[in-house]
């Protein structure tokens, strides 16, 4: 038996999550004195995961794109060959996809969004985040075989220098009948789930022709943008940008909020960042509550010249 | 086309989150309870498919009695027909099973169900109802057209979206994109005195054992007050990022 965990790549290249979930599936592994084999797809060096504490990659070749219903057939395949009765996967929009039908094709209690290392191994418990943010719920989970969903950055990067031996793994394909048209993706732009940093702007930046200022703040700061709701509901922004409760969740390290007045079903969105730093007109604002740091001040005055001592500041740093 | 919308009951979004017996159950004193943001999404979509398609549209939900009202409000918005399967919402899967068997016996063509529900936040009953029934499946679904069994639609994914092509039978994890905010629907009086007689069925659960069970609730560590900094000094704001939050 063996912790499988699904590291997952783009270009060839393990995404910062993949490290993060193996990371945590080492945790677990030591918790139950045992190791971890990972599965991955086209990867250019699996060594990589050695250090983070994998012992054993199984490469799958395949050159399709992601499908959840054949990437969720080839995780299983994987687990059945090592025999892995815990299974770790991110929380990205492609592993909470594959998740609940691995889920039913092993038979396997699913908990999602778990943000510890299990706090107990019998019965095996985790920690998840509910009610978007607002609370924890602990659960167990009853099955032979279980899966935990990671909420991404929530466990962080751990190093575990060690050597990993790497395996083709040719499973079986099976058919899917959902086929890929197109993919429309910014590949110049952090996205949101991926990101340490996260400028987002609200109604109180007055008009879609102000965010200029935003996305050099981003730049600057190697962040993703992000807006609210009603900014997203008027246009001014893409609706991938919108975070909250009923938009994407943000775990961030960073999270700058420029204009944003914190209503409670934003913060539910963003709770799970680490730092919150606000910028708003209002000292009144429900958000300084919720932040961190805050500036009372005009973020047309403000952020400019956050910019420019920013810029300073990498200039210096560099 | 018969479609089945699946209707979480779940807290208003300003509800606050208490606990009770020990922190073992969520504490409904005073809260509101709503269709889930995401399935209202998705039940708009499918009064569409009615109005321009034809379609017949059934809500369902598991969960006692207390969901009725969020049932007769999902009728009053137009659709056909309600189910309740007489079981307490434990676990997704659970759940999954139970709307499953609904999904057969009814022979729907097409299974709306939300991305996740915003109290449990599993993000995997419309998943897993696609597994056991072996109906194609779409998450993260933000937009969706049917042509006969032809089916365009799209998913968001991290930092962009993608089209994907398929068939029916069909279920899909919905959101925000599938209709737009304005175009949401608030019952209106003719809508809700019609709802009243509509069906609300009450179906009872199959044996279905628990995977995963709750044990304990717990509320995030009370936060330490605001650091405030004068826009006249955003040097310090970035001192303490770098120095005290170690962020940049
Ligand atoms: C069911 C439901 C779900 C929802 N889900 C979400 C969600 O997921 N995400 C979300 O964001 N919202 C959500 N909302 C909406 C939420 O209630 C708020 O309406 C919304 O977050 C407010 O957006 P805002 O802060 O950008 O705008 P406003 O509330 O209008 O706030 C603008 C802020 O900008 C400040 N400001 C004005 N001018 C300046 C300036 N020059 N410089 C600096 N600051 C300035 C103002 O003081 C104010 O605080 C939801 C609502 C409902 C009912
Ligand atoms: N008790 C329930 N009854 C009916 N549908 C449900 C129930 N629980 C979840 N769902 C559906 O599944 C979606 C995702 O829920 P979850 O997996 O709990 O995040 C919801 O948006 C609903 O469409």
């Amino acid at each position: 038996m063996s912790i499988l965990v699904y590291t997952e790549s783009e270009q060839g290249r393990f995404k910062k999550i993949a490290l993060e979930v193996a990371s945590y599936a080492k945790a677990v592994a030591n918790q139950m004195g045992t190791t971890v084999t990972a599965v991955t797809f086209n990867a250019n060096d699996a060594s990589e995961l050695g250090n983070y504490g994998v012992d054993k990659v199984l490469n799958v070749t395949h050159n399709e794109g992601f499908n959840a219903k054949v990437y969720a057939d080839i995780i299983k395949q994987a687990a059945e060959k090592e025999a892995a009765q815990i299974i770790v996967i991110s929380s990205s929009a492609d592993s909470k996809y594959l998740a609940p039908l691995l889920a039913v094709g092993l038979n396997a209690g699913y908990a999602s969004n778990v943000v510890e290392a299990p706090t107990s191994t019998s019965p095996f418990t985790v920690k998840r985040s509910a009610f978007t943010n607002k609370a924890f719920n602990f659960t167990e989970i009853n099955t032979p075989i279980k899966i935990v969903g990671v909420s991404n950055n929530s466990f962080g990067l751990v190093e575990n220098l060690g050597s990993t031996t790497s395996e083709e793994f040719s499973p079986s394909i099976t058919s899917s009948n959902v086929t890929v048209q197109s993919i429309d993706k910014a590949t110049d732009k952090v996205s949101i789930a991926d990101a340490d940093i996260v400028v987002s702007g609200g109604r109180g930046l007055k008009g879609p022709e102000n965010w200029g200022m935003l996305e050099e703040l981003a730049e600057v700061l190697g962040a993703a943008t992000a807006c609210s709701k009603p900014v997203s509901d008027l246009g001014w922004r893409p609706h991938s940008e919108h975070v909250g409760q009923t938009g994407k969740p943000v775990a961030s390290n960073l999270y700058i909020a420029i204009g944003i007045s914190g209503a409670i079903q934003h913060l539910a969105g963003i709770n799970a960042s680490k730092v919150k730093v606000v910028i708003n007109t209002d000292a009144e604002a429900p958000f300084f509550k919720a932040a961190d740091y805050g500036v009372v001040g005009d973020a047309f005055e403000v952020v400019p010249q956050l910019i420019e001592k920013l810029k300073e500041f990498k200039a210096q740093n560099a | 086309m018969k479609i089945l919308v699946c209707i979480s009951h779940v807290p208003d979004t300003t509800s606050k989150i208490n606990f009770a017996e020990g922190d073992t159950k969520f504490d409904t004193n005073g809260v509101q309870f709503v269709i889930n943001p995401n399935d209202e999404f998705g039940l708009t979509r499918a009064m569409w498919f009615k109005e321009k398609q034809g379609a017949s549209v059934d809500v369902v939900n598991v969960g006692g009695s207390e969901t009725e009202p969020t049932l007769r409000k999902a009728l009053a918005i137009g659709a056909d027909a309600a189910i309740r399967i007489n079981n307490p919402a434990t676990d997704g899967f659970a759940v999954a099973k139970q709307l499953a068997k609904v999904v057969q016996d009814g022979a729907y063509d097409l299974v709306i169900a939300g991305r996740e529900s915003i109290d449990y936040n599993g993000g995997m009953v419309p998943g897993m109802i696609a597994g056991l029934t072996g109906a194609n499946f779409v998450n993260n679904c933000i937009s969706l057209d049917i042509d006969g069994d032809t089916v365009t639609a799209s998913r968001e994914i991290d930092g962009g979206k993608e089209t994907l092509s398929t068939t029916l039978p069909l279920v899909i994890g919905g959101q925000k994109g599938l209709v737009e905010e304005s175009d949401l629907r608030i019952p209106n009086m003719r809508g809700i005195m019609m709802a009243r007689k509509k069906p609300l069925n009450i179906v009872e659960p199959v044996d279905a054992i628990t995977e995963t069970n709750s044990v304990k609730f717990e509320k995030p560590a009370p936060r330490g007050a605001v650091k405030l900094v004068s826009p006249d000094n955003l040097d310090e704001l970035i001192s303490l990022l770098h120095n005290e939050a170690k962020v940049i």
